[in-house]
């Protein structure tokens, strides 16, 4: 994708997403958000003298399941190294992390980009640690140590988006891979997944990338895209004028929708990465690689198809549907329970997407199961309740919970079976209705709708409308 | 009974066994010691009267009610190194004024639970960094033997205290002879176990890949009892190892034979340079295994001159990331700046002493950008040139002889204006944490000026049992080891 | 090996986080090239079909179970702390 036909910008971005362990990446103490200030600390996360690591077995697996989720090789041989850098949040002065031999190699996501399949391409993922928290005042500033040490994944994709569009699509689509693989929780307001992006721009045609900008740790999706958005017309107005786009780390001021020089200290870079001698390399077995891939959960693709081939929803319905993966999550337990899958999709994409934007809470915090949904669906397609009823009942489930076919009894939502009841509403609407019994009669059957509208209005909507027009016709025909 | 400071271990042990005295009466014994002499020898920095008098009060009840063991109520010095929970551990440096250990080491909780008695902690070198304890930032321990002299370091409290009467038994820490040359200068038994032995979890970290806890005792039968009591795996420590932990005190047989065992004698390790008395000390204990039915066999360690650079590397360049924590934020000294930054640059200038930022800065330039392959990636091949001759070596052999040091203890400031020469000093000593293996230094004899002369024996990884069994049948067999400093 | 034994003395105590004063650095400068011209006595040797030895073992796979362990009391994690207020480590300000 050229810009004004004459630039190119390649965005790489290397992804930090919290794995959902219960304990830290190396020593005992909780994985947990919001606990009162250092009280999930110890010696360990704390940088005491005389503290070692220890690997969080869970942190290893999960790293390399989100690897093979997201194609990559599972190294056989990997290692740990030490990178040295002096700040109050590490509690050590260095990250345990791994430079040269990472958990996973490769990999890939494949995902759709305004219509378009896109392949993004993957350096690698590492598995390392997370740092404290530090918050600032006038005086000075705190740190709270419940944080660091938690276990903290790096996903490095190659240079390969040319886009803003290009890196929300991949970070959605790794967002949707961690939370369906349960890797991560990747809620971003508790920092879970944060990114740092790489831009640089180059003519077109050009081989070599361009100088390289850094646009250091960013949580929302739509602060990224400005971010891109912004530094891609700002390299290319320095180009412009005849200057040269210089390497560094920026910052991005989401007030101001800019991007800022932050002054980088000359031995910003000299991390003296060396072997952690503490902790001893992993090595993973095929036989191992092969017990996780069959614990691998369905992925959103996966998914999809599924939704397209087994339960025969169009494409549009299971793509919609796999978007989230609570909705998607409740889907599947709604249709445990009912075979009528098109009807509960209908009703997730419909009332229950409008009471969510409505009522501003997701499905799985309304008091709506999907038991409940799955026994509506039944109600609807049995003939027991109209559609007006079921939106009704929904809305009702959603707020207040209950018993849908005890609500149905309650409120008196059952559409109107009984045959004498319809023959009386058929006999009153042909002898009130002459011109559209004519030319029904004459050969025009959409006139029958008008009987039928006049049935609807005297039940009160009631009336079972492919009994109503059965009836109808039975009188008509005769 | 009188002066239960100057026992051994076992002896002690007995002694409690058979309600012949208490462990009160042996700290009180100990305490007095202390207090009579430790004033010219400087080698405890704190003494928890209190405490040690309350842990071997408890030590005497859960005797009485029916508990035993080797090491119920035998009051240790402890290196300043080693987390003690509720104690200091400044690693003799000012950097660590004011920490208190929240936790016990491994090795430490181990001993615990055996009865032992946290007596004191002893002076070292500044975070284990020298071969004098002379690079303690709070005081000059001396050599009991003569106190002009050096006692040897980095343990040189623990040698100190053990070899004045001034402990029964202390612990030690080994990352390139620091237990072994303490041990040989002040006349004790040292052992630095195999790496991996004994739990690193709360020893400050010098050089991680080196490092290993180890006993400083007067008998080699009182450090087969420590060991025993301190190794094993430790799911806190990753490079402790899954091994079942034989009964080494036990194993020390009384008839000492050394009848079927292979004794390798490096040519390497009689150095250019090295002292005539300690070559002919050590030359006439090789004899004297001999004669106690070992064979002698010739063993090359042909890469051993190159020890001395590959471990100033590679000790230096984990030290300088071992010691980056100690930055005024959490613990310890903190000289205030208006940024982090300037804090730390301003902590860290006043917390440690020179020898330790020489160390630093020579690691952190060794692993610095475009240097890294150079000096660290060079050295860590040669370490395994160096692992290997040992490999090869223990084919032929069951345990290796050889000296501990160049010379006997030297002069308190001899060697203080010349780290190189300082440093060449361990070149009998480093192979042995290079390669992992594990070493004893047992007396072996004294120089004409009375200072003492030790014997290494070098034992292959997890043989800890052949060494002590020759150290136990050559001590036993000599007198060296009953010999005792006098004190006016 | 290396291509030079003088170092810069000033920079890596920079990188080290120590303030030296100039007598240190020149004292340093001098004890510190000497320890480097000795090493450079590794050069001898052809390392390159060696491996490196990062540990004294060769184990793999040590590792832990999930599992929560006690931590640190909230008032002895803060004990040992120079300067903390509302149970946080108070440090001079960081420029971010």
């Amino acid at each position: 994708m050229s810009i004004n036909g004459k630039y190119e910008a390649c965005i790489g971005l290397e992804t930090h997403v919290m794995q959902k362990t219960q304990t830290k990446m190396f020593c005992g103490c909780k994985h947990e958000y919001g606990a009162a200030p250092n009280t999930n600390v110890c010696p360990v996360c704390l940088g005491y003298p005389g503290a070692l690591p220890v690997l969080n077995a869970k942190a290893i697996e999960l790293c390399c399941k989100a690897g093979l989720l997201l194609g990559c090789k599972i190294n056989p041989h990997s290692k740990w190294d030490r990178k040295n850098y002096f700040y109050p949040d590490m509690s050590k002065n260095y990250q345990i992390t791994q430079a040269d031999q990472p958990l996973c190699l490769g990999g890939q996501i494949v995902t759709e980009v305004n219509g378009e399949q896109k392949t993004f391409t993957l350096e690698r993922i590492h598995q390392e640690e997370n740092a404290a928290k530090n918050t600032h005042d006038k005086a000075g500033s705190l740190v709270d140590y419940n944080r660091a040490g938690t276990a903290l994944m790096e996903i490095v994709s190659t240079p390969c988006m040319h886009s803003a569009d290009d890196a929300f699509a991949y970070i959605q689509a790794l967002k949707l891979i961690m939370e369906y693989g349960g890797i991560s929780d990747c809620d971003l307001e508790k920092g879970h997944m944060r990114s740092d992006v790489n831009v640089s721009v180059r003519p077109v045609g050009q081989e070599k990338l361009g100088a390289k900008v850094e646009i250091k740790n960013m949580n929302s999706p739509s602060f990224i895209v400005e971010a891109i958005k912004y530094e891609i017309e700002r390299q290319i107005e320095v180009i412009e004028n005849g200057g040269k786009v210089v390497q560094e780390t920026r910052g991005y001021d989401s007030d101001r929708g800019e991007t800022f020089s932050q002054r980088t200290k000359e031995d910003a870079h000299d991390y003296r990465y060396f072997p952690e001698p503490d902790l001893l390399p992993v090595e993973i077995s095929g036989s191992q690689i092969a017990q996780w891939k069959s614990e691998l959960p369905e992925l959103p693709v996966q998914r999809r198809e599924r939704y397209v081939k087994e339960l025969g929803l169009p494409d549009y319905d299971a793509k919609v549907l796999t978007a989230e993966k609570s909705i998607s999550d409740f889907f599947d337990a709604a249709c445990k329970k009912t075979k009528q899958y098109k009807l509960v999709s209908n009703y997730m994409m419909g009332k229950v997407a409008s009471l969510v934007t409505e009522k501003g809470i997701r499905v799985v915090e309304s008091k709506l199961t999907p038991e409940a949904l799955a026994q509506v669906a039944d109600l609807v397609s049995g003939g027991t309740i109209g559609s007006s009823a079921a939106n009704e009942l929904i809305e009702i489930l959603f707020t207040a919970g209950g018993d849908p076919k005890v609500i149905v009894e309650a409120k008196g939502m059952a559409q109107v079976n009984d045959d004498s009841a319809l023959e009386k509403w058929a006999e009153e609407a042909i002898a009130g209705n002459a011109k559209a019994v004519a030319d029904y009669k004459a050969g025009n059957p959409a006139s029958i709708n008008s009987l039928m509208g006049y049935v609807m209005k005297q039940s009160k909507g009631k009336a079972n409308p492919p009994a109503v027009i059965a009836m109808l016709k039975k009188k008509l025909d005769t | 009974m009188a002066n239960l400071n100057t026992k051994t271990i076992s002896e002690l042990s007995d002694l409690l066994e058979q309600g012949k005295c208490t462990s009160v009466e042996i700290v009180n014994d100990v305490l007095a010691a202390i207090d009579a002499r430790d004033g010219k020898i400087n080698a405890y920095l704190t003494i928890d009267r209190t405490s040690a008098l309350a842990q071997a009060e408890a030590a005497d009840k859960a005797r009485a009610a029916g508990k035993k063991g080797a090491l119920l109520g035998i009051p240790l010095a402890i290196k300043d190194l080693l987390n003690v929970k509720g104690q200091p551990c400044t690693c003799s440096s000012k950097i660590l004024e004011g920490y208190t250990a929240p936790y016990d080491a491994t090795a430490i909780a181990k001993l615990r639970e055996a009865g032992a008695v946290f007596l004191g902690r002893v002076n070292m070198d500044e975070f284990a960094m020298g071969s004098s304890t002379e690079s303690s930032a709070f005081k000059k321990t001396r050599n009991p033997w003569n106190t002009d002299h050096v006692p040897g370091g980095s343990s040189g409290g623990s040698a100190a205290s053990v070899a004045a009467d001034e402990a029964v038994a202390a612990l030690g820490s080994d990352t390139g002879g620091s237990i072994r040359q303490p041990a040989a200068f002040c006349g004790c038994v040292g052992l630095k176990p195999t790496y991996g032995m004994i739990s690193r979890y709360g020893l400050t970290a010098f050089a991680s890949s080196l490092d290993q806890i180890g006993p400083i005792t007067k008998t080699v039968e009182d450090s087969a009892i420590l060991l025993e009591a301190m190794a094993g795996k430790d799911e806190m420590d990753s490079t402790s190892i899954d091994l079942s932990v034989p009964d080494f005190a036990k194993d020390l047989t009384d008839d000492h034979s050394l009848k079927g065992m292979k004794l390798g004698l490096p040519k390497e390790y009689f150095v250019e340079g090295m002292d005539s008395e300690v070559e002919k000390a050590v030359r006439d204990a090789v004899e004297h295994c001999k004669k106690l039915g070992a064979e002698i066999v010739q063993v090359s360690l042909p890469h051993s001159k190159y020890a001395i650079a590959v471990y100033y590397i590679i000790a230096t360049a984990e030290a300088s990331a071992n010691l980056a924590r100690f930055d005024g934020i959490r613990y310890g000294l903190r000289k205030d700046g208006a940024d982090p930054i300037e804090l730390y640059g301003k902590t860290r200038a006043a917390g440690f002493g020179p020898e330790v930022k020489r160390r630093i800065i020579l690691g952190t330039y060794v692993l610095s950008s475009g240097y890294y392959d150079a000096y660290y990636l060079r050295a860590q091949k040669v370490r395994t040139l160096i692992r290997n001759d040992f490999v090869e070596a223990f084919k032929q052999c069951d345990a290796i002889l050889a000296p501990v040091t160049p010379t006997p203890a030297y002069k308190i400031g001899e060697k203080t204006n010349d780290p190189l020469k300082m440093y060449l000093d361990d070149i009998l000593t480093t192979p042995v944490n290079l390669a992992g293996i594990c070493g004893l230094s047992v007396p072996c004899g004294f120089s004409k000026a009375g200072l003492p002369i030790g014997l290494q024996i070098l034992g292959d990884s997890f043989k800890e049992v052949n060494i002590l069994k020759v150290g136990h049948a050559y001590e036993q067999t000599t007198t060296w080891h009953k010999q005792r400093p006098e004190f006016s | 090996m290396a291509d030079s034994t003088h170092m810069d003395v000033s920079y890596i105590a920079h990188l080290a986080r120590i303030h030296l004063t100039d007598g240190e650095t020149k004292l340093f400068q001098g004890q510190l090239d000497q320890v480097l011209t000795y090493v450079e006595q590794l050069g001898e040797l052809d390392v390159s079909n060696v491996e490196p030895t990062a540990h004294a073992m060769a184990l793999v796979n040590v590792l832990r179970d999930d599992m929560p362990r006690a931590s640190l009391d909230h008032d002895a994690a803060i004990a040992n702390a120079p300067a903390a207020r509302d149970g946080q480590i108070l440090v001079p300000k960081i420029l971010e």
